[in-house]
């Protein structure tokens, strides 16, 4: 269990949100929405340990975050940012290979062991082909997908993904859904931001609302995600689109 | 599969440097036969061989200390320069960019102007370095911008200036009969004046900066990503930052303060580098190292025999590596971002 009680997040110069109290249990997926600037990105590195909270306690099953060790929290809860444009053109399977780290000390080489996990991520993923090529090399897509091996190698209990489908087309918006689901069933615990309350609906068992600092509403997904409360959350119009058994909201 | 791919380019990189360790002895004023070359060195050994004492002298006394300074000094300057590179996510830094040999340069001419010893001299090079160093990476990562990159690259660019007032402050302070020609000599890089007795204040701190960049080179991987991403991979990135950049700033600050500032190579042979064995740290740095070495060996060769009076190191190393530098800009601009 990751969760965080009473959380006031913020920067050394300034208090970004007050009173945040969030869950993520193994097994679980928890979607963060919320407007641009609404401190969704401050609650997950202060949820990922980057930033300590002002107030209240970051717990990881229990015990204190403050207190596990860099690497210790490495081995816990794996972080896949936003894709970016990397400086040196590293092979993909460097990069994932990366993601064993926190498995090694200071010095350690990686082992035969870190070049298997590395090489099960990849394929877990179905992107082994890419594992020679330079991570500069492929589209941002795939290098979404290559980040989520890297966290898989990490072999964590938590992940936690930046925005996983802003830069993806359609297809692999559905894919990375798809994946998000599958590491749940497989036990992990999964909170992701998203700008898009449809892919909160798609792939999240419970939502959290954010907007400008403040939570809006944190529960089981379908119940948290009207069209009223998105009004609210966006202070735009949302309508609303049903079927017999799915639900859809458009921006209006 | 991945160790086949990078073996030609260490081969090369081994070759670059057996080239240089062979022009470096044998070519010059008193050439050197290579069977002299191998005799001399089998007598090393403890071989019994007929060599002229004049051939051994030029090669044990006369060119042994300058061709193991020309390689401590060039693996010293391509390990920095590949560490820098690394550790500011940005291919276009290197020790002299960075300010690190402007401000060794200011602590060592400070340390010839007191008339200190090498050791000091040394030493204060070394404060000198790390101080510059410190001073580009605060300054640049308080100026809040769009372009972190430019803005290290500029600073650097500034506090070298300020230390480069300060260097000449010193000159123009120091005794224009006995001080000053040393500074100017020194300012422009030589090896000339290099004798057995440097090659040990140079070759400590170079060992120990060189093998604690080695050590870390795996964990340098996951240094060149943004800040936080690396520590959510684990990695306590502050510690190690501060242990690369003063093992880095160490072995710059040695090679300044025993062969003066030669310019460049820390930026030219970690590219030359990466083209032969890519982007990994863990291959990258002992390849930038054989060839910094290698490559150093050759330009000294060449700043030795070109002209009737000896080149100074830095004017040659400079002639190679502006037109790179601007080559370099050129192609990089696409990938910036």
């Amino acid at each position: 269990m990751l969760e965080g009680q009473g959380l006031t997040i913020g920067y050394p110069d300034r208090v970004v949100g007050v009173g945040l109290d969030v869950r993520l249990a193994k097994g679980e997926v928890l979607a963060l929405l919320g407007p641009n600037g609404g401190g969704k990105t401050t609650l997950l590195k202060t949820l990922l340990g980057l930033l300590l909270p002002k107030a209240g306690e970051v717990r990881l099953d229990g015990r204190a975050l403050s207190s596990h060790s860099v690497r210790e929290r490495a081995r816990h809860i794996a972080y896949v940012p936003q894709t970016h444009v990397a400086t040196f053109a590293f092979p993909v399977e460097a990069v994932v290979l990366m993601g064993r780290t926190a498995h090694g000390n200071l010095f350690r080489r990686p082992t035969a062991k870190d070049r298997e996990v590395a090489a099960a991520a990849l394929a877990h993923l179905g992107i082994a082909p890419l594992a020679e090529r330079p991570y500069t090399m492929i589209s941002g897509g795939e290098r979404q997908l290559v980040l989520l091996a890297r966290a898989l190698a990490q072999e964590p209990q938590f992940i936690v993904l930046d925005e996983p489908t802003a830069s993806l087309d359609f297809g692999n918006q559905g894919k990375v859904m798809r994946e998000i689901r599958a590491l749940a069933a497989s036990g992990h615990g999964v909170l992701f931001t998203t700008h898009d309350p449809n892919h909160a609906l798609r792939a999240a068992d419970r939502a959290f609302l954010l907007r400008g600092g403040e939570q809006l509403a944190e529960g089981p997904v379908k119940e948290v995600l009207t069209q009223e409360r998105l009004e609210t959350l966006y202070g735009a119009r949302v309508h609303k689109v049903a079927d017999a058994s799915e639900i859809a909201f458009l921006p209006g | 599969m991945k160790i086949r791919r990078s073996v030609p380019g260490f081969t090369i990189a081994v070759c670059v440097l057996l080239g240089g360790l062979l022009a470096a002895f044998t070519v010059g004023r008193y050439p050197v036969g290579l069977g002299d070359l191998v005799n001399v060195l089998a007598k090393v050994l403890g071989h019994r061989t007929d060599v002229s004492p004049a051939v051994e002298s030029v090669v044990l006394q006369v060119r042994g200390p300058r061709v193991v300074a020309a390689m401590l000094v060039g693996a010293a300057l391509a390990l920095a320069g590949t560490a820098f590179q690394g550790l500011f996510r940005n291919p276009l830094v290197s020790p002299d960019i960075l300010g690190a040999s402007s401000g060794a340069a200011l602590g060592a001419v400070v340390g010839i102007y007191l008339s200190l010893g090498v050791l000091a001299i040394q030493a204060i090079a070394f404060g000198g370095g790390l101080i510059a160093v410190a001073a580009v990476y605060v300054i640049g990562s308080a100026v809040r911008s769009r372009d972190p990159i430019l803005v290290l690259v500029l600073t650097g660019v500034v506090v070298g200036a300020l230390f480069g007032a300060g260097v000449g402050l010193v000159k123009y302070l120091a005794d224009p009969y006995n001080q000053l020609p040393a500074m100017t000599f020194w300012l422009l890089g030589s090896l000339s004046a290099i004798a057995t007795a440097d090659l040990i204040p140079l070759f400590g701190p170079i060992a120990v900066g060189a093998i604690v960049l080695i050590a870390l080179r795996w964990r340098m991987n996951v240094m060149s990503l943004p800040e936080e991403e690396a520590r959510a991979l684990g990695v306590a990135t502050g510690p190690l930052r501060i242990a690369i950049v003063a093992a880095a700033t160490l072995v710059t600050s040695a090679s300044v303060a025993a062969s003066g500032i030669i310019g460049w190579v820390g930026l030219v042979v970690p590219h030359l580098a990466r083209s032969l064995v890519g982007p990994d740290f863990a291959r990258l740095l002992p390849a930038a190292a054989i060839l910094g070495g290698g490559y150093l060996l050759l330009i000294d060769t060449v700043a030795r025999t070109m002209a009737q009076v000896e080149i100074p190191l830095g004017i040659l190393t400079a002639v190679i590596g502006t037109p790179f530098f601007i080559w370099l800009l050129a192609s990089m601009q696409k990938t910036w971002s």
